[in-house]
């Protein structure tokens, strides 16, 4: 199998289209039947990531590779980045507005989620810059 | 527990997937919240939900949800219901609160997921 390559816009406060970019590559997954379970996984991570590009960043894109051993989800954002990635990965820690925990969001489970759903799993941030998170799934 | 019996028990409508009547879930899951059901819902599973916008229907979509009750009678938009159209996922309408429609199908035998603390 080559290595397959798509990228994704996700765009700030836009929470009509919030998801699109993952359920594509939900679908794009599903059609190159990898199994089930690691598509479910995968989906997760990725839409986990989306959100958080939409809540928390200026905008940013979603890269998907599909390599014959794994797939990888790289999500980059331009933005304010994560001051304390230490505390941004505690479960139930988040600085959400009200308006996105109104809409379900915004409990502090994005990144410990994304982590759990990842066979290799990495946060990079830079304050006033943005953050790329990259998640490995074996396959 | 089968859709048609959800249904009934509930006396909910269906919005949509009408023709999944018979399909099975395994699991009720009942929360305004879709960080946790991202985090804790695995496969054949109903939510319960107050919630009525469209991330609720792309959280189901990513988690491989069955079907969404909303409770207290709130009825989402079509555009909503037309995503879940799309994503084979059965959509119904209860008068009940959370609590009580969660009561009825919890007595009735749907089992809730466990969680290791």
């Amino acid at each position: 199998m080559d290595v397959i390559q798509y990228n994704f816009n996700v765009e700030k406060d836009d929470f009509d289209r919030a998801g699109e970019a993952s359920s594509n590559i939900k679908k794009i997954l599903r059609q190159l039947g990898i199994d089930a379970a690691i598509i479910r996984r995968i989906a997760i991570a990725t839409y986990e990531a989306e959100i958080n590009i939409v809540i928390h960043s200026l905008g940013g894109e979603i890269d998907l590779e599909v390599d014959p051993g794994c797939i990888k989800i790289t999500a980059k954002d331009r933005g304010p980045g994560i001051a304390n990635i230490d505390l941004a990965m505690q479960e139930g820690y988040s600085t959400a507005s009200d308006k996105v925990r109104e809409m379900g969001f915004g409990a502090g489970m994005g990144l410990p989620n994304m982590k759990k759903c990842s066979d290799k799993f990495e946060v990079k941030s830079e304050l006033g810059i943005g953050t790329a998170i990259t998640m490995i799934m074996f396959i | 527990m089968k859709i048609s019996e959800m249904k009934e028990l509930l006396c909910a409508e269906i919005l949509c997937g009408e023709e999944l009547e018979n399909s099975e879930v395994n699991y009720g899951f009942g929360s305004d919240l879709m960080s946790d059901v991202l985090a804790y819902v695995n496969g054949r599973t109903v939510l319960l939900t107050g919630l009525i916008n469209t991330q609720v229907i792309r959280t189901a979509e990513m988690a491989d949800l069955t079907a969404i009750i909303f409770v207290r009678g709130k009825k989402p938009e079509q555009d909503l219901i037309n995503l879940a159209m799309e994503n084979n996922i059965v959509l119904m309408l209860t008068k009940d609160t959370m609590y009580t429609a969660s009561g009825k199908l919890y007595s009735s035998g749907l089992q809730g997921i466990q969680i290791d603390c």
